[in-house]
């Protein structure tokens, strides 16, 4: 069985001066959650798409899904948890208790602020995902990335044809996610901040997916013109 | 939701961009997963369409040959996974008399509006034929020109007198090759003459009668009836040839698309009584006529298999431009793009 998990936990305190987290802002003509969750909805694969946000907005998000998709039975809203890693184990608790957690429980979990997303993209996490338990997606990197210890001085370079940005979605085996993650010391939970992290330290594959430029985060004020550019670019 | 959509901007030039589709609409959305390159694409592609049109025209996804799988319909008709192949001519009224494809107000994908170069099409219901279990896709994936030459050749039944003993069809390329194999198959006792220009591809038409080089006709060959499949300068030669090889009363099929208007001996036209008709595109009767076809009759789906030429996996638009140039420097078939942008 497949989960989408979309991660609206955040409270957008990097987007300037708004009133709402930026999943809720509006591009083109719906919310930017509404525009994600589209992606997910239509897919078969997924017996449910559950929608993790903050606590104070899971009231509004439910009234949404039922506004823009009418359906309240294959979508459903939850609250998140205190980090990333928090919100995720709340979704497979969810799975948890209502489905069970069986071997071949996949979550393909993803950014509620990229709604660009591609059905390649989500086809091949789920295929990934089955055949190696956690699957990431990613694009080439374009600039150099550069290391700094001290936020000063330059302590390394890497080879750029070995670097990666990552995107989402991130696609996991629950159980194996479930399992990891509470084998995790306190203090490992504080630094892993990303869930293939745990999969990678742990010594587990993480296969590659191949995102695309598009795929945006919309993070700042600049990310909604960009999005609202390419939206707004239809003939 | 947001789609995303492979445009040509210019000649040889594809860029994203996004369209809207409604989810809750009455369309289907469906991913391709097949798509093949048609003429008409190249000449968008290559930039050998007047400027004027290509100003008009573009941005424009291209592809209007293709198959793929439901992935949601909010009405439940189809089912996600159903394979099914997609008619591009769609209209925007119906008439009792005049067939969809010729109705001046329909709308043609990959010439009116966006092909199926996307992540996923938004297809009216109507515009969708499931296909059989197990088809091969990639031959699938050209019915599309496939049931062009079946709808000539349903029209040829109800335009053409009833002596057939004799058919020719100029044109031993991709559409010569496809309206002999379905001519064969719905006309089994006329006897069906190929008259083309490469030995090679006049030695394909292996259930044909009889093949012959356009240099070396013999004068006293007559046909009852003709179907031109050549199209581009040579439609002239091509329909002056049949003029001089057609028995009176007989019937001429023009399918060949030609960018330039093509002079008519009417004289002989007249002398002869002859009947002229064209074909363009073909409607959803057409498209299920052809599905219903493959299943009668599987060896034809064995003589199409011949015509896939390349296969082009489809990962990102270097690709696409790939398989549109890998196309234009083959000699028959069809270059086929497995869809996996």
């Amino acid at each position: 069985m497949n989960f989408g998990v979309i991660l609206a936990g955040g409270i957008g305190s990097r987007m300037g001066n708004v009133e709402k987290p930026k999943q809720y802002l509006t591009v083109g003509d719906k919310p930017i959650i509404i525009h994600t969750l589209e992606k997910f909805y239509v897919n078969s694969n997924f017996e449910k798409i559950i929608v993790l946000c903050p606590g104070q907005w899971v009231g509004h998000t439910r009234d949404l899904v039922k506004k823009y998709l009418n359906d309240e039975k294959r979508v459903v809203v939850i609250q998140g948890g205190d980090t990333r890693n928090e919100t995720i184990m709340n979704s497979i608790r969810y799975i948890e208790e209502n489905y069970g957690l069986q071997e071949d429980t996949i979550i393909v979990t993803h950014d509620s602020v990229r709604p660009f997303v591609t059905h390649r993209i989500i086809e091949d996490n789920i295929r990934y995902a089955k055949e190696f338990g956690a699957c990431d997606t990613v694009i080439t990197a374009t600039d150099t990335i550069v290391q700094s210890d001290d936020g000063q001085i330059i302590s390394s370079i890497p080879e750029r044809s070995k670097m990666y940005q990552g995107q989402t979605p991130q696609s996991f085996n629950a159980k194996d996610l479930k399992d990891l993650y509470l084998s995790l010391s306190n203090e490992e939970k504080e630094i892993l901040t990303d869930a293939a992290k745990i999969f990678v330290i742990k010594g587990k594959p993480v296969h590659l997916v191949e995102g695309e430029v598009f795929n945006i985060k919309i993070t700042y004020p600049y990310d909604l013109r960009v999005a609202e550019t390419l939206i707004k670019g239809e003939k | 939701m947001l789609n995303t959509v492979y445009r040509l901007v210019a000649p040889r030039k594809f860029e994203v961009a996004f369209n809207n589709i409604d989810l809750l609409g009455e369309e289907v959305i469906v991913r391709p997963t097949h798509l093949s390159i048609c003429h008409a694409d190249q000449r968008y592609y290559q930039g050998t369409r007047p400027a004027e049109i290509l100003a008009q025209k573009l941005p424009m996804a291209l592809i209007h040959e293709g198959v793929g799988e439901v992935v949601f319909d909010a009405k439940g008709e189809f089912k996600p996974g159903d394979t099914v192949v997609m008619i591009p001519n769609t209209p925007t009224e119906s008439d009792d008399v005049i067939a969809e494809n010729y109705l001046r107000s329909s709308k043609f994908r990959a010439s009116g509006f966006d092909g199926y170069m996307q992540d996923q099409v938004a297809m009216d219901r109507d515009r969708l034929v499931r296909l059989p279990d197990g088809i091969d896709k990639t031959v699938a994936a050209f019915t599309e020109i496939v049931s062009v030459s079946v709808h000539a050749l349903r029209r040829f039944d109800t335009m053409a007198h009833q002596r057939r003993e004799v058919v020719g069809i100029w044109g031993d390329g991709n559409l010569g090759y496809i309206t002999a194999i379905f001519f064969k198959a719905m006309f089994p006792d006329t006897k069906l003459l190929i008259f083309g220009v490469d030995f090679e591809k006049l030695a394909g038409f292996t259930f044909a009668d009889e093949t012959y080089a356009v240099q070396n006709i013999p004068a006293d060959l007559k046909v009852d009836h003709a179907i031109e499949c050549v199209g581009g300068d040579a439609s002239q030669k091509a329909i002056d040839q049949i003029i001089d090889h057609i028995n009176p009363e007989g019937c001429i099929s023009i399918l060949g698309v030609s960018e330039y208007p093509v002079p008519i001996n009417t004289r002989m036209v007249l002398e002869k009584g002859l009947r002229i008709y064209g074909s363009s595109r073909s409607g959803r009767a057409d498209f299920q006529k052809t599905v219903d076809m493959y299943e009668e009759n599987p060896e034809i789906l064995n003589y199409l298999s011949n015509l896939v030429g390349a296969k082009v996996e489809i990962t990102s638009i270097a690709d696409m431009k790939t398989a549109f140039e890998m196309d234009i420097q083959k000699n028959l078939g069809k270059t086929i793009m497995i869809w996996n942008k």
